[in-house]
């Protein structure tokens, strides 16, 4: 046996840790139950392409133009003009309270500058601020006008074939002119629900030993702090993997996001990830001294790694020092590494660079938890 | 090798912070001993058993606990120094069986090894029990067994007892020396002066200073007290006056006694002699009891400390 690492006492913590983990049963059955409940509610929930949203139509002068452009846009199930004849002063009350996503305009020559195969422009502005809102409904738009456009003139006039493409399109995001996309959530939400249960659970692990009064018992005992750190946080892997299969299967069967890459650098990427995510929370164990400052330690850490990271803002949007400290957040190269897989089909060449920061997480984290451990009760 | 004492450690002290609560202690421990060791709570008795089993590191001093250095061999030492902590500390939601088990493991004990420890100990009937859910008898009992079961050379035992009821504090000790008999080491911190008497040695602290070592009869001796029994329907009487005389350390109701004592032999008998004429109370000498000498001894480091 040797004096620093054995197998046996490795083998006896990793027990000792699972039956303690069974036994807390809501603990355990939340460990099981938050993947599933979050994805569910945050997958179906944060839809980025919503349908049926209110609009408002400033149109000064009602035509057969104005009426054949509100019924396509209707039609393409995105709108739905609650308030069809706004003035422009009403419109922006209505889309600054939020009343309205879109505010589309036409101009009040509209009909004539179009009949006379000019270029008239219909202004649609969108609520961006929240950007997923209004990226399915503004990708139509070009063409449902254009279309529109043409059909009523060609009942009219049937030299109406030369004219290509009458009208522009122009596109306010207002708010933000920032888009995300849907396929975005769901991967990113894997990286957020590990996350959150890995780095919570052990950051509980040895302070409960330290609330309980176990502590004391179990350093008089004959184990090392390496010992000690890999029985606490490997029983963790297995409530990962759970966790993993179930987001897999759930984004590719009830979310039917794409799956380009392969599955074993997915895992692979995964296996680093939640590596360093245990031995994180095994960090903040060892510096807070009672369960309810590894709570606080982990929200604290939560935030901004939510924030900043990219799962809900674009990481390029950010202002460089607040990409900075994205870069030194596990779950920024987690979400870079997942979307690249699942989304781009990377190999591992590509996604070679988050892969190594999270490897280097990983280690970095473990001689911290391991430089932090008090062996003696000092 | 044997005459090596099981614990020999020289001027230990431990600072938190500005406090020093264990100041220069010095004490020796020979193989096969049950030695006691008493003082007030917060005396610094924990503090200086966890500096003697590896789990804290003294600011000074030095020593060897079973032969390895106090300071460098912790793990050998943690290997063989069973340490049953004043905290009932094993797992409560593990069963009895399942902490043993945890034990076991961690010591790289052979199988089997918990099957007979649970026998030993009569635990076996229990096994199956939440830790959690067990009385303070059988939680000390498994605490017990579970330090005893990689049949260490030397147990520290942080107030065993407390909280146990006399049967079971009686079966304790009865296994203590039993095991003693067979070769264990023991160092006991207790509060029972009962206990202490059971030791064949007692350590005395208080305040962070070891104040008195020796066997009881010794402690008791260097102690130079004198004890003067009263007895009678109106000691109550004579309590208030022998508080105020000259010489009387202490005034102990027992029942229907009264203890006068005092370092000053002469001036306690005269003192005692004078209430008892007074009340006509029967008065005889007594023998000095170990909790007069504890009572005395924590007055007299008060006295220090101030």
């Amino acid at each position: 046996m040797s004096a620093f690492f054995s197998w046996q006492r490795l083998r006896t913590i990793i027990r000792k840790e699972s039956i303690q983990m069974r036994r807390d049963r809501i603990t355990f059955a939340m460990m099981l139950g938050v993947p599933l409940m979050q994805l569910m509610l945050f997958g179906f929930a944060i839809n980025n392409d919503p349908k049926d949203l209110p609009a408002a139509l400033v149109v000064p002068v009602q035509d057969r133009y104005s009426r054949a452009m509100v019924t396509a846009l209707e039609l393409t199930g995105y709108y739905r003009f609650t308030h069809p004849a706004a003035t422009a002063a009403e419109a922006e009350a209505l889309i600054a309270a939020g009343e309205v996503s879109f505010v589309v305009t036409m101009p009040a020559d509209f009909g004539r500058r179009f009949e006379r195969g000019e270029h008239p422009q219909i202004l649609i502005e969108a609520d961006a601020t929240d950007p997923a809102v209004a990226s399915g409904a503004i990708n139509t738009i070009g063409t449902v006008a254009n279309e529109a456009l043409l059909r009523e003139a060609r009942t009219e006039a049937a030299s109406a074939e030369n004219q290509a493409t009458k009208v522009d399109v122009v596109i306010h995001r207002r708010y933000n002119p920032e888009g995300l996309t849907q396929y975005n959530i769901v991967p990113g939400l894997l990286g957020v629900i590990l996350q959150m249960t890995m780095v919570m659970m052990t950051a509980m692990a040895l302070t409960r030993e330290t609330e309980r009064g176990t502590m004391e018992n179990l350093l008089s005992m004959p184990v090392t702090p390496i010992e000690i750190m890999l029985g606490k946080v490997l029983p963790f892997f297995v409530v990962g993997a759970v966790q993993v299969v179930v987001v897999l299967v759930a984004a590719r069967v009830i979310f039917g996001v794409p799956f380009a890459g392969s599955i074993w650098l997915l895992l692979l990427g995964v296996f680093v990830f939640v590596m360093a995510l245990v031995v994180l929370g095994y960090v903040f164990s060892t510096l807070a001294r009672t369960q309810m400052q590894a709570m606080q330690l982990t929200f604290f850490y939560f935030l901004p790694s939510i924030l900043l990271s990219g799962f809900m803002f674009p990481f390029s949007g950010m202002p460089t020092w607040a990409r900075w400290i994205g870069e030194t957040l596990p779950l920024t190269h987690f979400l870079r590494l997942i979307r690249g897989v699942m989304l781009k089909g990377a190999d591992l060449a590509a996604i070679a660079s988050p892969l190594l920061a999270l490897a280097g997480f990983a280690i970095a984290f473990t001689l911290l938890a391991l430089s932090r451990f008090r062996q003696t009760l000092d | 090798m044997t005459a090596e004492p099981a614990i020999a450690v020289t001027g230990l002290v431990k600072r938190f912070g500005e406090r020093t609560v264990v100041d220069h202690v010095s004490m020796n421990v020979a193989r096969g001993e049950i030695v006691g060791f008493l003082g007030p709570n917060g005396s610094g008795k924990t503090t200086t058993i966890r500096m003697m089993c590896g789990l804290l590191t003294p600011d000074e001093g030095e020593g060897r606990v079973l032969g390895h250095d106090i300071l460098h061999d912790q793990r050998a030492i943690k290997r063989e120094v069973g340490y049953m902590t004043q905290k009932f500390s094993f797992y409560e939601d593990l069963t009895i069986e399942e902490n043993l088990q945890f034990v076991a493991g961690v010591f790289d004990l052979p199988r089997g090894a918990v099957a007979s420890t649970l026998a030993d100990l009569g635990l076996t009937s229990r096994k199956g029990q939440l830790a959690g859910s067990l009385s303070g008898g059988w939680k000390q009992r498994l605490a017990l067994a579970a330090c005893i079961m990689h049949r260490p050379k030397l147990l520290m035992l942080d107030e065993p007892t407390a909280g146990v009821d006399p049967k079971a504090r009686r079966e304790f000790w009865d296994e203590i020396h039993q095991r003693a008999a067979e070769g264990l080491t023991v160092l006991v911190s207790t509060h029972y002066m009962d206990e202490a008497e059971r030791c064949h040695r007692i350590n005395y602290i208080s305040y962070g200073k070891l104040i008195s070592q020796g066997t009881v009869a010794e402690v008791v001796r260097d102690a130079g007290l004198t004890t003067m029994v009263l007895e009678g329907p109106r000691i109550a009487e004579a309590q208030r006056m022998l508080r105020t005389m000259h010489g009387v350390e202490q005034v102990a109701p027992y029942g229907n006694s009264l203890h006068v004592i005092g370092r000053d032999g002469p001036a306690v008998r005269k003192a005692a002699h004078a209430a008892a004429e007074a009340t006509h109370s029967k008065l005889l000498e007594a023998e000095t009891s170990l909790e007069d000498v504890f009572i005395q001894l924590m007055g007299a480091s008060q006295d220090n400390m101030q």
